[in-house]
């Protein structure tokens, strides 16, 4: 690291001796309050709403605090404060939107959610009424054989990577093509899916199981390098011990290696499940979307929750002549909570079976 | 088993664009769409790395220990609400409150090109789809840039400690230099999932093929994935084939970003070990 930006301050300060002036402890508290006063009179006699007035409270006071302490402590100490400010602003900033959105999920979809509403298909459905039972039952349906599709084959993938092809060069290659399939746009899996299904059927296909094909090359890379990093944790001191008993080496795979790091899979494997379900572009373009019920994945057009949300934003119906939304706003808020309910559920899954399974042996960190 | 995939997967996007594509117009039809990617893109960055480097400051230096992990976590949360409720909320919800703030934007600095209206009337801007791109971007910037923060040698730090710095000289001098190269990958994985990004900008953005620099008006250029999804249900064979070659293109952009991105975190990572 170059030492050569001098680390002594170019400020007045020191001369002084060692016991320079700070503000007094009170000072955040105060310029708070100042700020807030300032920001909601300035609101009450120009009429803004509460938006702008917390807006404004906060700038007043990310400027006033390092403005105080420029005058009282000096220019090295505003700069602190300064960029503490900015850090605390930008952390609350950050928490607005997902404070807003959760709210607007619950308030909406709370209303929109019955009895109805998950266990009727929109078959038929002009206006209100309906409910989502033919995308959520698309939904587990394609989820489930993504998963049958992209589980073995990650874990396979991973268990070549740690333990058989240690670093040649097609293991490499595989290595980076992961890392790249991990950040691969999803309506471009979408379409590579398709046009695989065009090639073999013809240009009107659009199945379920499309949908799973192109869901699983978004999910198998993220199963690959969860399993990659569990096993890697495995000691190797369990593989060796293991060989010396003369264990052949398929056999302590399957009863050392993957034991030891099952919960990590199975961690791994949810939370890739709880990316991939949430999932809507490739659905849209290979599975279709429907309004009745559709139970084979290899027949037909298959609605999926995702889909489902955009299409009733997309095309609400009429408004009722009473005013207020459309009806399938509604719809798709009531939708939209449902699926951060399964998203939310599976991560909780996660990490509940993260701990209990958690391996015996010291981890890294 | 995962290069066979991939190999058979190019070949398969690649003999539809080749035998459909419209030699002489889809450069034209492309290049709007393009356009609109890399800006919406380029604008949910300009937002979103400035907040996600302060996020992350806030978890691994600010924030009392004890709270940090779980304000992570919550931070991990905003990555796990699927795009499509993004959507929803910003199409919804998100466009209406940036109406009054695109207005004062319009009244005040109409000069600057980005804000030379007429300012939208439904709030379907590409300033409120780059606010939505944001937030979806700044947990990803975040969880990496906060490990790599978090890396940090303890020794740097308090030894600029020791030396009387303060908390964000210590920063300045100690973390932010060894940490430059990692926050550099980090965001440019960011812009590439701003720039694969569905279904929120086709849900905010009503588009039209043009090619501008206005952020508040109501033509705005649509993104190539949004492109896709709006038109692919009513599409003939030959346009889906069009659509499907735009598709390349997008994909050709975004695996050059992660590319890049993936090689300068393996640089940085044989420098730091050398």
């Amino acid at each position: 690291m170059s030492t050569s930006t001098p680390l002594e301050p170019e400020l007045d300060g020191l001369s002084e001796g060692l016991s320079t002036v700070r503000l007094p402890r009170a000072a955040v508290l105060l310029v708070a309050a100042l700020a807030v006063a300032v920001s909601g009179g300035l609101a009450l006699i120009l009429g803004w709403g509460l938006v702008g007035t917390v807006v404004l409270a906060v700038v007043l006071f990310d400027i006033g605090l390092p403005l105080w302490s420029r005058l009282v402590e000096g220019g090295r100490y505003a700069a602190d404060r300064l960029a503490t400010c900015l850090v605390y602003s930008a952390f609350a900033a950050v928490l607005v939107p997902l404070v807003w959105l959760i709210w607007l999920v619950l308030k909406n979809g709370l209303g929109a959610i019955d009895g109805e509403f998950l266990t009727y298909s929109m078959r038929g459905v002009v206006g209100e009424g309906g409910g989502i039972y033919h995308a959520l039952m698309g939904t587990l349906l394609v989820t489930l054989a993504t998963a049958v599709i992209s589980v073995p084959i990650g874990i396979f993938t991973a268990i070549y990577l740690v333990e058989y092809g240690k670093g040649n060069r097609l293991a490499r290659w595989t290595t980076f093509l992961v890392d790249v399939m991990t950040g691969i746009p999803s309506i471009v899996a979408g379409l590579f899916a398709l046009s695989l299904f065009v090639l073999i059927f013809g240009p009107a296909i659009r199945i379920g199981f499309a949908g799973s094909v192109a869901l699983s090359l978004l999910m198998i890379p993220t199963v690959v390098r969860s399993t990659e990093e569990m096993l890697r944790l495995v000691p190797s001191d369990l593989r060796e011990a293991s060989y010396a008993l003369g264990v052949p080496k398929w056999r302590t795979i399957a009863k050392i290696v993957l034991p030891t790091a099952l919960g990590g899979i199975v961690t791994g494997v949810v939370l890739a499940v709880s990316r991939v379900i949430g999932e809507t572009a490739p659905l849209l373009v290979v599975a279709g979307a429907t309004d009745s019920v559709n139970m084979n994945l290899f027949n037909g057009r298959m609605m999926t929750l995702p889909v489902y949300i955009y299409q009733q934003y997309s095309s609400p119906g009429i408004a009722p002549p009473t005013g207020g939304d459309p009806p399938g706003y509604a719809r798709a808020w009531g939708a939209a909570l449902v699926l951060i309910v399964i998203v939310m559920l599976l991560n909780l899954v996660a990490r509940v079976i993260g701990k209990i399974f958690a391996p015996p042996t010291e981890r890294r960190r | 088993m995962f290069v066979f995939l991939f190999i058979e997967g190019f070949p398969g996007l690649h003999a539809d664009a080749g035998v459909y594509k419209p030699a002489e117009d889809f450069l034209s039809y492309v290049g709007p769409l393009v356009f609109g990617t890399v800006w919406a893109a380029v604008v949910a960055l300009v937002i979103a790395v400035p907040f996600s480097i302060g996020v992350a400051l806030f978890i691994s230096h600010y924030a009392p220990s004890r709270i940090a992990a779980p304000i992570a976590y919550v931070i991990d949360l905003l990555a796990a609400v699927p795009s499509v409720v993004y959507g929803l909320w910003g199409g919804l919800a998100l466009a209406q409150a940036t109406k009054p703030v695109i207005n004062w934007l319009f009244e005040h600095l109409d000069f600057i090109p980005f804000f030379a209206g007429p300012p939208s009337v439904t709030g379907r801007t590409m300033l409120t789809a780059g606010i939505v791109l944001a937030v979806m971007v700044v947990p990803i910037v975040t969880a990496i840039s906060r490990e790599i923060f978090a890396q940090t040698p303890r020794l740097h730090e308090e030894a600029a400690m020791a030396l009387g710095a303060t908390r964000w000289e210590t920063i300045r001098l100690a973390v932010f230099p060894y940490a430059r190269s990692g926050v550099i990958s980090a965001v440019m994985l960011g812009l590439g999932r701003a720039l694969g990004e569905t279904m929120a900008v086709a849900m905010v953005l009503s588009a039209t093929p043009v090619v501008t620099l206005n952020l508040i008006s109501d033509t705005n250029p649509a993104t190539i994935a949004s492109n896709i999804a709006s038109n692919y249900k009513e599409a003939s064979p030959d346009r889906q084939a069009v659509l499907i070659a735009t598709g390349l293109v997008l994909f050709a952009v975004t695996f050059l970003v992660n590319f890049a991105a993936r090689w300068v975190i393996a640089r940085s990572e044989r420098s730091i070990t050398r």
